[in-house]
Order: C-alpha cells, then structure tokens, then sequence
C-alpha cells in the first residue's frame, strides 16, 4: 500500500549528480537518391531533453513507442552521434570525447539489451562474452584472474558457474538477460543504462531480473538510467521517472509525484490506461482515451507537441512550447495547465 | 459461389441450445526432428454466447496452439491434433472435413492476431481485403463489397475510412492496423471471435482504445470472445472466467472476480504476486523460480512442480486433475486446500 | 513465500540449463541433449542427412581422381594410336577411343584435375575477395559503400560467357591459370553483394551495438561478431559456386575460348564430341556424364548445408 506523506522517503537527493544531459538533441536525416542523396526532412526523434542522473538512484525514462527514450539512451552511449547537446560525466563532455577517450569512458558507462536473443553473439560461449570487455580494458581485471572472476560474476547474477562454456543458445530468455547483466558488470561500471532490460521476458520471469537489478544497486552502488514502456515496472523500480513524448520530457519526478500527484494530461491519460489486474477495481478507473495516432516525429505539432490529442488544449499551446519547469505542482511539468489540485492516491 | 453457412454442418444439426465453443480434452503435438513438442495436453472450456473467456498463460503455456487447433490452422505436417474434441453448437469440428470446415473458419469463427503487418496482405489495399470477403463468402457485387468495407471500416473507428479504404496495410499504424484486423474478423459476423494476444504489441494508450473497442463490439454483437493474454491486467477488465494454462494444461479456471480473490494455484499465486502496480507501491516483487517449461520435456506428475514452494513426493508421479475448489471454481493441484489457506491467512 | 538471501528466490529450485529439474528430493530428468556451438550444432545435423552423405561422397570421390588420376587408370591418355580411333567402349577400352585414338576412360578421368582445380582455385580467390572488401563495405558504410557498391554493380552487368569470351581471346596461351584470372575477375561481384547483405543485417544486431558499448575495436568486431555470423550464407553459396565455376569453364572451353590443347578438359572433350553425336555417342556421354554429376553434386552439398547453417531453424 502507498506509504502515507509523512513516511515517504525522499529519494533522489543527497546523491551527487553523476551524469548531467542538456538540450540533447538527435535529428535522423530523411534522404532521397542512390548516388547522390538529397535531404528532404528530418525525423526529430530527441528535441531538446534534460536530466540529471544522481550516484545510486535509478532515473526511469518513459514513454511509448516512438518517445525517442530508446534514441535518448543510445546517443548518451554514443552508439548515434548527437545532433547537439552535452552529457557532462564526471566534468567531462561525452559528447566532446575522442575515440581514444570515449573507449575509457565506455568503461564507467555499461548497457543492458532489450532483446535476449539478439544482445548476445549466438557463436561465443558465455564465458567469452561476458569477458569480452576485458580485451578493450585491459586494465580491470589481470589475465591469470579473468576465469575466476567471470565465474564470480555468473554467481553474482544468479547462473551456474559451470555453464561458463556453454551458448547463448542453451540458455532460456531470463538467464539470457543475466549473461547480459553479467558482461555489464565486468567492466565495473559506474552507471548502467538498461534499455527495456524486461519487456521481452515472460512475466514470471521479469520479477526475476527486475530483482536481480535491485540487489546489485543495493551492494555495487549503481545507477541506472532505466528506459521502458511498462509504468508499472517503472513505479516498482524507478527512484526518479521522467515521461517523455514525440522526442520531449514532459514531466519528471519521483514516483509519487509522478503517479500519485500527476500533472502533465499526457500522464494522466498514460496511466489511466494501465489496466489493473483486480477485477474488484473493474470499471473504477476513470479511462482517458486519446483521440488518433501520434503525430509523426518528422512533422511534429507547433507548439506542445501534445496539443493535438490534448483535452485541454487552447490556443497558447500552439504558440510556444512550454519549458519543463516548476509550475506549482511540486515537480517540473512541461504544460500551460497542469493538474490543479492534488489528488490522494486512494482515488 | 454463394456460401451462407448452414445450419447443418457435416449432415449434422447445429444444436441452437448447446454452448457456442465446447472445447474437451484437447490434445496438440508437434513432431520434429528433434523431439516431440507437447504444446498442448488436454485442455477444456466452455463458451457460451456474450461471454468473454481469456486463457491466461506465458510462453510455452500452450494458449495460442489451442486457438489454431480451434481455428484448424495448424500447419500439419508437423503439428498434429491428437486428441479431444471441439464442438461448435454440439457439432465437433475436429472430425469434420476440411471442406466443411471451411465453412465454419473466418464465417462463424474468427480470429485476430498480435501482429497485424504479418496477418494482413500487404499487397493489396485494405479496403479491397475487407470487401474481398462479401464478394468470395456473401457474393454481393464489387460496388456493395466496397460500400459494406466502408461501414465496417467506420464501424472499427477508423478515421476518414471512405479516403483510405485504399489504403495499404502499412501505411496504418499499428492500432489502426489492429482495427482492420478486427474489421476483416467481422466482416462476416461471426459467433466467435479468437482474439490471439491483440494488443500485446500495442502502447498501453492503443491497448485500452482497441479493448474498449473488443468490449464495444461484443456487446452490440452478442459474439463469444476468446480472449488469448498473458496480461493480468487486460484479464481482469475484461473477462467473465479465465483458464490459466501452463505447460499445455490448465491449471486453473473459473469465474474471475473468485478467482483473483482467492487462487488456489500456486501458478497463479506466483503469476499474481510477480506483477508490479502502477497504482500501489510494492516493496519487493515476489517472482517464480526458475523458467517456462520445455515443452519437448515437460516434467512428469504436475509439470509446475519443478517452480513450486509446496512441491513434494506426491507431484513427481501423480499428474494433478482439475477439481472442484470453490464454486464455479476448478484448480488442479493436490494441495490446493493448503495453497488457498495460506493465502487467505498470509 | 519470503526471500531471505540476495538471490536465493532465483536459485532455490531454478532447473538446469539442460532443463534437468531437481526436486526436492534429488529426482533429474535430463532433455534432449543441445550441448555445443553452432557449428557442432550443424555437423551432428549434416552427419545424418542422406543428402549431405551422398553429395560429400561424390564431391571426394571426384577430389581424389583429381589429385591421384593414377590410382583410377594405368593408361596414358596422351598414347594414342591412330589405329583405334573412335573405337565403341569395350573390355580393352572401357569408355572406348576418340578421334586421335586415345584411350576415353584416361582422358576422363585426367580431366577431372583441370576442372575441379579451377574450380575451387577461382571460388576461393573471389570469396576472398568478396570477404574483404563486402566486409569493409557493410560494415563501414557511407562513402566506401557507396564506391565499392556502385563498381560492384556495374562489374555485375558484364555477362560471363560474353566478358569471358572477349577477355580470354587476348590470350595467346590459355591454361589453367588463365582462364581461373579470367573466372575470377567475373565472378567476384555476385559473391560481394552476398557478403555485403550478410554484413548489413549482422551489424544490426544487439550484440555488435555491445560490442561497440564496450569499447572494442572495429576490426575485433568484424572478426568475431560480423563475420562468423555472415559466413553461412557465403559458404553455401561458394559451394555452389564451385559447381557454377566448373560448368563454366566447360562452356567456355566448349567455345574454344577456354583452355586449349593439349590440356585435358570435359569441356573441349564434349567440343570435339558435338559432330559425332549420332556416329560416336560415347564421346559426348562420358565427360559430360561426370560433368554433370561434378557439378550436380557440388549443388547439392551447397543445398544440404544451406538446411543445417540456417540460424532461423535454432
């Protein structure tokens, strides 16, 4: 049950920022021609997202498809070029970094995978791997010990040492996440970015690894930037969540803040879509459905970007976006008319 | 050719009073080269008309290999119905001909799927695949084919259907794709409708649109859902009874409300309790161990057995039968009293 | 149900990786065994397919008369006597004479070097080449593509027989090698645009993006991560290629632009062959029977390996 205002643990503060990202932006190029190709548009998939990431909280960014979290988290790890905009990691500009400096700076940086089955090489053992870092990075953990250590780390998330020799493939989905985890944790990583690390798993299975991820905050002191789809896996896990739409952050808070005192319509609409599984609570939630699609990242509204499916809109909303600030609720919200009054979590 | 679906079906009579879908005992193999893959070993419902059964499982449970064989769309070679029966108004399809058979597939029962880019042609335009079906099954002229896809196209809520009924599938998005699926189910009215996973692939915004159309539908139709999940949640808003499979079986099955109030499977227990709230704030998630079973080894006596907490001696050699745990109310596990006991105290 | 330790909930009673469940009270059951990469993997499948049998059985037997030409006959093929020319197969001469008089079996059976040689030498060389620069093409991508592609494509729209016919006519002298430069120089296209589509789509997979967050080098990754997992479709395709390459060969030695005499090839033999068809069938069938089944059994090998390298069948 939700804890009473009182008892909330603050969460989220006294950690110092680690990674700082400002007015990221990452525009894909819409080309036409073989040989000589012309740009006629760009899809906007990241339009100007800030945040801030502290030492051991987990920042949840959150969203449906076409959000650009996925995007968000892969031009943080350089895997895109950013179109613009800076992550400050320990002073330092990731986005600045040569190739030789960002290799270091990878090893601070580690990724989980959404998809067990492609995330893992089909043709290295799984000792090779989780290991293979370590050819990168020489420095982490000496040549004689690198066999014990992948044997720790296969322990350490839960897999039988023995299997060290074996593939990919003779592992099941969940245990196939935690080889990924494993090959994260080699590189003893400040931050992990874990992009969807459960929504390809069975739901059995998915407390299984959300669980695993849990308990190797709590002893190795990390911090995640947590990228999913599932809200309700997002509550469970996430200190800090920020919700994101058409390439933009539209509210960022903590769980409760977020959840329980929600004030971006998006949201609202978001999470009165969550069905909730207690048949008692049929028919009790108040269902906001939005109007049509989602607009195309290519040709995004004026304006706030959700105006066009927003109940509220008028038209202020169409002339200039509004900024992710403080506007009285208690956390920033991106919108000319928030949620009012507070709401208890009981209704 | 004109096809309106009789009320014999086989030389046999439709029984106006037997339930729509009586489905006893069903049995599914696949014979590879590998193994024999058990997908699916004796599983039984009942769907009587304007009732909304979900069959609740994960992968590997068995729950979409028991729609095809419904449907009679299992590729065979090398799958293959081995068992049971499945009657359709007191008529067991399972012994008709494929010819008669026919007659039944996408007329009295439908079914969408989760992915509506691969169910869909995508070289013809959407409109022409709906009005494809007046034309072939109700031989009505191209022009009223086409008005009727309209209707049906705006019946679904599709936005402008009169501009994009020529349309390609994937110039939609995927909701609006999903929407024709369901467009092309009830083109012809049918009885049933099998809804595999429909909304799995969707946003959680999407989702609620398309179920609330599924809702929708079903109560101006009167139709029989089949609703194939592995989503509490979508079950719970949804569903009057539930069948949660596991390993080919069900474990459990009964009316819902009952069910998730007191669950007498320690699946179902396990699945219930591993699911985050996005409206509660849970401390710790409690998951099952291990994982889904392989269906080419499923474990003798009770196939959960190998993830269960209360698992003994007694479950590696006697396969658990469904019996009668509370009203209306069918579980199969030899413990259950124990099972159901601890929950309520715990 | 509480749980005490870190992970103790996962490990308490999770199965083996072989799906061995272990009960409570120490049961196993043990499943099908899966133990081993996928090479392995596709090696016990190929093993018992009849297929694979029998196509590696011929493709060997046709190697060993290739390189030991000897152990099949004592005969000299080059000792002809004018005396038995076009002689019927008999006891003495078992696939009979041709024109020159020389002994038929002979003859066939030293073809067999020429053709499997170049065979193999001109699939190998153009694979290699196909390797490299498909690698760097795929992988790297933009500019480099974008040359290599385009060269690759209009190189492509050059017809072998046609190309091999005007190219090989600058030689004076034509052997072996010759004619496998010429093989080469057209047949490398197709196999790079094959090597290039492999690499494209393995370089969309997670784990090379992995690779990459990890920090390892461009080159270490084509290595272990794009390339093992492109190669299937190339080595089925190379195996069929030698059979391709062997026709060819045959066919452009047939038209008289391929090797010359004295060399000894099923294609100038089926040459010499085309006006005695009705007079001296014998001279036509016997190359053109092993010709056929050289190059039927090299397709049939790049068939039986296509079904076991399939990583979709996993």
């Amino acid at each position: 049950m939700t804890a009473p205002a009182a008892e909330r643990v603050p969460s989220g503060t006294g950690g110092e920022v680690i990674l700082r990202v400002e007015h990221l932006v990452k525009h894909f190029p819409i080309t036409r021609g073989i040989v000589f190709k012309k740009q006629i548009g760009t899809v906007r998939a990241v339009d100007d997202v800030s945040f801030e990431l502290r030492r051991g909280e987990t920042l949840g960014l959150v969203g449906e498809s076409g959000c650009g979290k996925t995007t968000t988290a892969r031009t943080i790890l350089r895997l895109e070029e950013p179109t613009s905009g800076h992550a400050w990691y320990q002073g330092r500009d990731l986005f600045e970094a040569s190739a030789a400096e960002m290799r270091e700076l990878r090893r601070e940086i580690q990724v989980i995978f959404q998809d067990p089955y492609a995330s893992l090489n089909p043709r290295m053992t799984v000792g090779d791997i989780i290991g293979e870092g370590w050819h990168a990075h020489p420095e982490v953990v000496p040549k004689a010990r690198r066999r014990a250590r992948i044997h720790e780390l296969l322990e350490l998330v839960g897999l039988n040492p023995d299997h060290i020799n074996r593939y990919p493939h003779q592992f099941s989905g969940g245990q196939r996440q935690r080889i990924g985890v494993a090959r994260a944790l080699a590189l003893e990583p400040t931050i992990i970015i874990a992009d969807e690390p459960v929504s390809a798993l069975d739901v059995s299975v998915q407390a299984q690894v959300v669980n695993l991820l849990e308990d190797l905050q709590a002893e190795l002191g990390l911090s995640y930037l947590f990228i999913a789809h599932d809200l309700s896996v997002v509550r469970h896990i996430c200190d800090r969540v920020a919700v994101m739409y058409l390439g933009k952050i539209v509210e960022i808070g903590d769980e409760y803040e977020v959840y329980d005192n929600v004030a971006h319509p998006y949201t609202e609409a978001l999470l009165s879509a969550i069905p909730v599984p207690d048949p008692a609570l049929r028919g009790q939630r108040k269902l906001i459905l939005l109007e049509g699609d989602v607009p195309s990242p290519a040709n995004p509204p004026s304006g706030c970007r959700f105006r066009t499916r927003c109940w509220k809109a008028q038209e202020v909303c169409a002339g200039e976006i509004p900024e992710l600030i403080e506007r009285g609720q208690g956390h920033p919200v991106a919108c000319y008319f928030p949620q009012i009054e507070f709401r208890s979590p009981a209704d | 050719m004109v096809a309106v679906a009789p009320e014999t079906l086989g030389g046999l009579p439709l029984d106006p009073h037997a339930p729509l879908l009586d489905v006893k005992d069903l049995k599914v193999e696949f014979r590879l080269d590998v193994g024999t893959v058990h997908a699916v070993n004796g599983l039984s419902y009942t769907l009587h008309a304007g009732e909304t059964i979900a069959i609740l499982g994960e992968s590997g449970s068995g729950k979409s290999v028991s729609a095809q064989a419904v449907m009679g769309i299992i590729d065979s070679p090398p799958g293959f119905v081995t068992g049971g029966s499945v009657r359709y108004r007191g008529v067991d399809l399972l012994q008709l001909p494929d010819s008669e058979r026919r007659l039944v597939r996408g007329n009295r029962i439908a079914m969408i799927f989760q992915d509506a880019l691969t169910a869909l042609n995508p070289v013809f335009p959407v409109g022409w695949q709906i009005a494809e079906m007046f034309r072939v099954h109700r031989g009505v002229s191209k022009k009223q084919a086409r008005e009727r896809a309209i209707e049906l196209m705006e019946r679904v809520k599709i936005p402008s259907a009169r501009e994009r009924i020529d349309s390609y599938p994937h110039e939609f998005s995927g909701g609006m794709r999903q929407r024709v699926m369901i467009a092309l189910a009830l083109s012809l009215d049918p009885e049933i409708l099998i809804a595999d996973e429909p909304t799995t692939a969707l946003d959680v915004t999407v989702q609620a649109q398309i179920m609330n159309l599924l809702a929708e539908l079903q109560a101006d139709t009167g139709m029989g859902l089949i609703l194939i999940t592995h989503d509490l949640g979508v079950v719970a808003e949804v569903a009057s009874s539930v069948v949660v499979m596991y390993a080919g079986r069900a474990v459990e099955k009964g009316e819902i409300g009952a069910l998730y109030h007191a669950p007498a499977h320690p699946y179902t227990i396990g699945l219930m309790d591993s699911i985050p709230r996005h409206d509660l704030h849970l401390e710790r998630l409690t998951p099952i161990v291990g994982s889904p079973p392989d269906l080419m080894a499923i474990p003798s006596g009770c196939a959960f057995r190998t993830r269960c907490p209360y698992a003994q001696e007694r479950c590696v050699t006697d396969v658990p039968e469904l019996e009668p745990v509370g009203e209306d109310r069918l579980a199969a596990c030899h413990f259950w009293e124990e099972v159901q006991r601890d929950r309520a105290g715990g | 149900m509480s749980d005490p330790g870190i992970r103790s909930d996962e490990i308490a009673v999770e199965p083996d990786v072989d799906g061995e469940a272990v009960v409570p009270d120490g049961e196993l059951e043990p499943t099908s065994e899966r133990a081993g990469s996928l090479w392995a993997d596709a090696w016990r499948q190929l093993r018992r397919k009849p297929l694979f049998l029998i196509s590696a059985g011929l493709i060997v037997l046709m190697v060993v008369i290739a390189i030991w030409p000897g152990l099949f006959t004592s005969v000299d093929p080059r000792d002809c006597r004018l005396e038995n020319s076009l002689l019927r197969p008999s006891a003495e001469h078992w696939f009979g004479t041709d024109l020159q008089g020389c002994d038929y079996y002979a003859l066939t059976i030293h073809g067999a070097r020429v053709s499997i040689s170049i065979g193999i030498l001109v699939t190998i060389f153009a694979t290699l080449i196909a390797i490299v620069f498909g690698s760097i093409a795929g992988y790297y991508g933009g500019v480099i593509d974008s040359i290599i592609a385009r060269i690759t494509d209009i190189w492509f729209a050059i017809p072998v027989i046609l190309g091999g016919i005007v190219i090989l006519n600058l030689f004076r002298q034509r052997g072996v090698l010759q004619v496998s430069f010429v093989l080469i120089l057209l047949g490398w296209p197709t196999m790079l645009r094959l090597v290039r589509s492999s690499v494209l789509s393995a370089k969309e997979m997670d784990y090379v993006d992995a690779a990459r967050a990890l920090g390892i080098k461009n080159a270490r990754i084509i290595r272990r991560h794009i390339l093992p997992n492109s190669l299937a479709p190339v080595i089925v395709y190379a195996t069929i290629t030698v059979g391709v390459i062997i026709s060819a060969e045959a066919a452009l030695s047939f038209l008289g632009v391929g090797l010359q005499l004295p060399s000894i090839s099923w294609g100038l033999m089926i040459s010499e062959a085309q006006n005695r068809i009705r007079s001296a069938p014998h001279l036509l069938l016997f190359p053109g029977l092993f010709l056929s089944v050289t190059v039927f059994s090299f397709i049939l090998m790049g068939d039986a390996l296509r079904d076991a390298l399939d990583p979709r069948l996993r």
